[in-house]
């Protein structure tokens, strides 16, 4: 029943694109002032032929009609919980509810093939949407005041909106999609399948993602605590959405009774905003080790430190290297958990960028801390200053400050006023605000 | 390149030798401390216990912190109270875990709730506009002494599995458990009969179950809605229900703050009460039983003080 909607529903397509077809010509008709014999002799043999077309159609129409007719009488005579007859093009999910199983098509018994019940393959049943992903949008509105020359923002914008899809795929991987759709097009920002359960307790993961380089490169936009990203991120990385590429991702975690340790490896196609691949094998590679341990129940160290390797723009000759050191500061009492906390965060990176006429070497960091001072508030502060991996000469340097209110778990409201001293001699001094919005599932972020 | 690639591949497998050494007694992890209650008093010296939470943190909002990564990464059996209770937290733990026995859907991984006696099961179309609302049903079901019983009958049924050489010992020390709560039980009924159909305020949502097994009657909560903090016109509200009803009972979880309740006690001339939803919640609710002995005496020593009804 399954194959025959199929056939019904693809001469009825047939049959709607040859209609689509023969109606230019029989408009034009009348159009042309006049018609030379050729023209009028061709459309006449054009015309026979959809005639023939369709009385063809209206041949197969009648007898898969019949067929149709008695595959019913046979499926009510079995007594199944079939659906309601299917319309021309009937929708496909239609014909598999009754559950997991489907009647083998009538022309298929007897002829050697298979018999009686057949095993419905993938998620084509009624109840499928039981395990459709966990699915989010989240809404980041961003508006910009003052005067910027250099980096200038839209006033008001709606920068992005991210959605998400995550599901357990098997019982050995799970994946994650978030796809970008921004005033400059839909962007795929990360796809990946996580393997947890490999042997020797390697997580790998595969597909498109953010690299694992320091802390705000592997962020998300809507768990940045500011509205924009450090200028080190736009100087050494490339761009504000930094190292985010397609490649195999494999960490592990290495035990020991002290800290927790975890040394990840990763290689990219070495394509993103920062590398550029010359040939198949200019890949990039980035490696990370980082430790953690609990000082107190309430309050924890986080330390890493990253390298990125791969060929950067100039010509396949030249590489770029980035080494980065991260250090996070968190503080949150159990107790008033949701009340007060505090994370002090930096990341220092030097980058060596291979240009003609020698490596050029640049410095960048930032340093800010978040503290919450109430259920739904937050107060903020940044400090930025960052070489130029081009020309180390020209350092940027920016202050912030931030406020943040939390409506809900669901919504944010932040301002951030940020006074940039840029290379060129240009002081911007801007405010910044952010609506960040979520509806949907959203999967807990890791820490 | 090579080199790079060579030495990255060496590391991990460098990385690969220094695993966890395995020991005899099953290693449980629970996501909180009312189940590592349970859980040591059916394993007994059988198995090693541990909870990620405090009784004294608010569930919801645990910090998934890497140091939790460690314990799942030896973790034999991994027991959750579900209900979405964990959602904002366990999942990637679980994930980053590298742990095959405790992933989702695995042998040790037990969702306490799934024969549990679940309220406030929403019906009908549910939207945030209700605040954080659980779509499962409210998971702070564990503060009824039935559903003890049944998270104890769960575990000793995963833990005979995954250790079938102490399954005679699990099933003898978890009837041991139901008996003994069940004596408690009539006890602790018995202490709150005189009261049956007690009004009482809560801060959230957190005792239905309490409430259903003790005969209270929860009149109104602190937040207007689960997760979002009071508002003025709702504190308003909810004092203007405690005069006409005369309720003078407050019931407040550890993690809450007391600002609101204070001042709609001193308004009401009722009594905060801060009671441990969880073992651990308190230094004298160090168990399950310790739990509603706390729980109960807090609530009896405010009726007599109060005078409530």
């Amino acid at each position: 029943m399954f194959r025959l909607c199929h056939i019904v529903r693809g001469l009825f397509i047939a049959a709607l694109a040859l209609m689509w077809t023969a109606r230019p010509s029989a408009a034009q008709t009348p159009a042309a002032a006049a018609p030379s014999a050729q023209q009028t002799q061709a459309a006449a043999d054009l015309r026979a032929e959809l005639d023939r077309l369709r009385s063809e159609f209206e041949t197969v129409r009648d007898s898969y009609g019949a067929r149709l007719a008695a595959l019913e009488a046979k499926l009510a005579a079995l007594n199944q919980p079939a659906g309601p007859p299917p319309p021309e093009a009937a929708p496909v999910a239609q014909a598999p509810a009754a559950g997991t199983q489907v009647q083998v098509p009538s022309g298929a018994a007897g002829a050697g093939g298979p018999e009686g019940q057949l095993p419905v393959y993938g998620n084509v049943s009624a109840l499928s949407k039981i395990f459709n992903p966990d699915m989010a949008v989240i809404g980041n509105f961003i508006g910009a005041a003052g005067r910027n020359t250099v980096a200038p923002m839209p006033a008001l914008r709606l920068n992005e909106a991210e959605m998400s899809f995550q599901a357990i795929v098997d019982p050995y991987a799970r994946a994650d999609f978030f796809l970008a759709a921004s005033p400059d097009g839909l962007e795929i920002e990360e796809g990946f399948i996580t393997f947890p359960t490999l042997p020797g307790g390697v997580l790998l993961k595969v597909g498109k993602m953010k690299a694992q380089f320091g802390k705000v490169n592997t962020m998300h936009s809507h768990v940045l605590p500011w509205v924009d990203t450090p200028l080190v991120m736009t100087n050494l990385l490339g761009s504000d959405e930094g190292l985010n590429d397609s490649g195999l991702s494999a960490s592990k975690l290495i035990l020991n009774p002290w800290v927790f340790l975890e040394a990840t490896g990763e290689v990219y196609q070495g394509d993103d905003s920062l590398f550029k691949s010359h040939k198949r094998g200019n890949l990039g590679y980035v490696g990370r080790l980082r430790g953690y341990r609990d000082i107190t129940e309430s309050t924890n160290l986080d330390l890493g430190t990253s390298i990125a390797y791969g060929h950067n723009d100039v010509g396949p000759d030249f590489t770029t290297r980035v080494y980065g050191i991260d250090a996070t500061l968190r503080y949150r009492p159990l107790r008033r958990a949701i009340y007060r906390r505090f994370i002090g965060r930096t990341e220092l990176m030097w980058s060596r960028r291979g240009q003609e006429g020698g490596d050029s070497d640049a410095f960048g960091m930032y340093a800010s801390g978040e503290y919450q001072f109430a259920q739904r508030w937050f107060a903020g502060v940044r400090y930025d200053a960052s070489e130029r991996a081009a020309d180390a000469a020209l350092k940027d340097k920016a202050g912030s400050l931030l406020l943040t209110y939390w409506p809900s778990e669901f919504s944010q409201i932040r301002a951030q006023y940020r006074r940039t001293a840029y290379a060129e001699g240009h002081t911007a001094n801007e405010v910044l605000f952010q609506f960040l919005f979520s509806i949907g599932a959203h999967g807990a972020h890791v820490f | 390149m090579k080199r790079f690639i060579i030495g990255a591949v060496a590391a991990l497998l460098v990385l690969t030798v220094g695993t966890s050494s395995a020991n005899g007694a099953l290693n449980v992890i629970t996501a909180t401390e009312d189940l590592a209650s349970i859980a040591r008093e059916v394993g007994g010296d059988k198995i090693k216990v541990e909870s990620l939470a405090r009784g004294y943190q608010d569930p919801h909002f645990v910090e998934a912190k890497p140091s939790f990564v460690l314990k799942l990464n030896h973790a034999d059996v991994l027991i959750v109270i579900g209900r979405d209770l964990e959602i904002g937290w366990l999942p990637p733990l679980i994930t980053q875990s590298r742990n095959a026995k405790i992933q989702q859907g695995a042998d040790g991984y037990l969702d306490a709730s799934l024969k549990a006696k679940i309220l406030e099961l929403p019906t009908g179309q549910i939207t945030r506009a209700m605040g954080d609302v659980h779509p499962l049903g409210n998971p702070h079901y564990w503060l009824d002494p039935e559903n003890g019983r049944r998270i104890a009958q769960e575990i000793r049924d995963k833990l005979s599995q995954l250790d079938g050489a102490n399954a005679p010992t699990y099933t003898q020390r978890e009837a041991d458990f139901e008996r003994r709560l069940t004596d408690a039980e009539k006890r602790w009924t018995a202490q709150m009969a005189p009261y049956k159909g007690l009004k009482v305020v809560t801060y959230h949502r957190s005792w239905p179950n309490f409430a259903d097994a003790f005969g209270l009657d929860v009149i109104a909560y602190i937040e207007p809605k689960p997760g979002i903090p009071p508002t003025p016109q709702h504190t308003l509200d909810v004092i203007n229900a405690m005069k006409a009803q005369n309720v003078k009972i407050i019931m407040v979880e550890p993690y809450f703050d007391l600002k609101t309740p204070n001042s709609i006690a001193s308004q009401t001339g009722g009594k905060v009460l801060v009671m441990p939803p969880s073992v651990g919640g308190l230094p004298s609710a160090s168990d399950y039983f310790k739990l509603f002995d706390t729980d109960i005496g807090m609530l009896i020593a405010a009726i007599k003080e109060t005078g409530a009804k």
